[in-house]
């Protein structure tokens, strides 16, 4: 693997991925000063561990890292929306009727986000449970693989297709519902 | 009402392929389901109408510059107090002698350092956020598991993999015999939307080719040269309404040839 040869500092590596880095940040904590803070916590927190990193992977690395300082900091301020990590989802909150499924509606969802004002979907990703958030944030933002996402954010592959899938779900379920 | 539990195992497969996580072969099995199945057809749509969406409308939000200089003193500070002295040459001198080497090696060291990381920042960000992207995909691509979503050196799995992933149709050719082997390709995104990336091999080294419809005369990038960022060389040229930027590890020489392939190659 090339990517970054042993010689590369972290100041480097840590602005290489600054971008990478507070996007998750400003989506995780949906504010751009508190975003800030998380970023510096995590890229000073990675410098100390720095010389230890082996992997290849120093994105994800600094990615994994960033991700915890944010949870760290939601907690705190009691602003984290759970969702339980290792249970099935909740039927009840987030099961979508059979028949919105099979829905043949006409609209494709393009079309129906289209019709709303700017910043409709920001607001309705938003409004997702953080772990789903962050997992579709790190798939169509920072176009990782579901392999370094389930790094990212220390799950299993299978939870990665399933908070994906439960995120979109509920986004595609919220676009048709208020379209009606 | 046709959902069948077939479906419900479909739903992740049908994800998985909108993800690009799937290869070829599954993608094929996939398609083939949905052409007979209504339900996973709207499935898929739906999906592939929300990633669409996502991408085109949601913020990547990157770090401000004053943000950036903020942090990069903060590192360059806390290295700097982090710096252990025995990392530096050290000489036997004689005591009030060695204290004073000491401590102007290691200031000089912080001093390097600092200018070093000042450089990259000045040279990379602003002049040119489009090649540090490229350059960036490149170096992602690099990464395990990364580099491909679907592996084949055969130009006729690689093209019609792209159709339906792409609005457009990414010229894909294969150069074995001239010693460039396509290894695959991949989806990416650049320049605010989606790209092909083809990725050839050569010996060791691989080259990123990424692929967009754009008019030569309605580009923004400057004329084709080669250009150097973090180590990687870059090219870019226009072809057949094309706009076609390749990066690599390999060097320029080695490159110029590869371009020259596709010069002399009727798109």
């Amino acid at each position: 693997m090339i990517e970054l040869g042993e010689s590369a500092s972290f100041e480097t590596v840590a602005l290489l991925h600054l971008d990478a880095a507070y996007n998750l940040a400003r989506w995780l904590m949906r504010d751009s000063s508190a975003a800030e803070d998380v970023v510096q916590e995590a890229m000073l927190r990675a410098l100390k561990y720095f010389s230890t990193f082996k992997g290849t992977n120093a994105r994800a690395w600094i990615l994994q890292i960033v991700r915890n300082v944010a949870y760290k900091n939601l907690r705190s301020t009691q602003e984290i929306k759970t969702v339980s990590i290792d249970s099935e989802p909740d039927e009840n909150a987030e099961s979508i009727p059979p028949e919105a499924l099979i829905d043949p509606s006409d609209d494709p969802i393009a079309t129906l986000i289209k019709q709303r004002e700017r910043g409709y979907l920001t607001a309705l990703l938003n409004r997702l449970p953080t772990d789903l958030r962050e997992c579709l944030v790190l798939r169509e933002l920072e176009d990782l693989s579901y392999n370094e996402i389930a790094e990212i954010a220390n799950i299993p592959l299978g939870t990665v297709m399933s908070r994906l899938w439960r995120a979109r779900r509920l986004l595609i379920e919220a676009v048709q519902q208020e379209a009606r | 009402m046709n959902a069948t539990n077939q479906c419900a195992e479909m739903e992740l497969l049908i994800q998985a392929d909108i993800d690009g996580e799937l290869r070829a072969a599954e993608a094929v099995s996939i398609t083939a389901h949905r052409a007979t199945c209504a339900h996973c057809e709207q499935t898929y749509r739906q999906l592939m109408d929300l990633k669409q969406s996502l991408r085109n409308e949601l913020e990547r939000h990157t770090a401000s510059a004053d943000f950036r200089a903020l942090l990069q003193r903060k590192i360059a500070a806390e290295t700097k107090a982090a710096t252990p002295v025995k990392s530096n040459p050290v000489i036997k001198l004689p005591n009030k002698a060695n204290t004073w080497y000491k401590r102007s090696i290691s200031t000089f060291g912080a001093g390097a350092a600092l200018a070093a990381g000042l450089a990259f920042f000045i040279v990379s960000p602003a002049q040119e956020p489009l090649l540090d992207a490229v350059v960036a995909e490149h170096i992602r691509s690099l990464q395990p598991g990364h580099l491909l979503d679907v592996e084949s050196n055969d130009q006729h799995n690689v093209k019609p993999w792209f159709d339906g992933r792409l609005d457009f149709a990414p010229p894909v050719r294969n150069f074995s015999a001239q010693g460039f082997p396509l290894a695959g390709g991949r989806l990416d995104y650049l320049n605010g939307r989606e790209v092909a990336a083809l990725v050839y091999l050569r010996g060791k080294h691989s080259i990123n080719l990424f692929v967009w419809p754009e008019a030569a005369e309605k580009s923004t990038l400057s004329a084709s040269e080669f250009q150097v960022r973090n180590g990687y060389n870059s090219y870019r040229w226009h072809q057949s309404g094309m706009a076609m930027w390749i990066v690599s590890d390999l060097n320029q020489s080695e490159l110029s040839d590869f371009v020259k392939l596709w010069d002399s190659t009727k798109l």
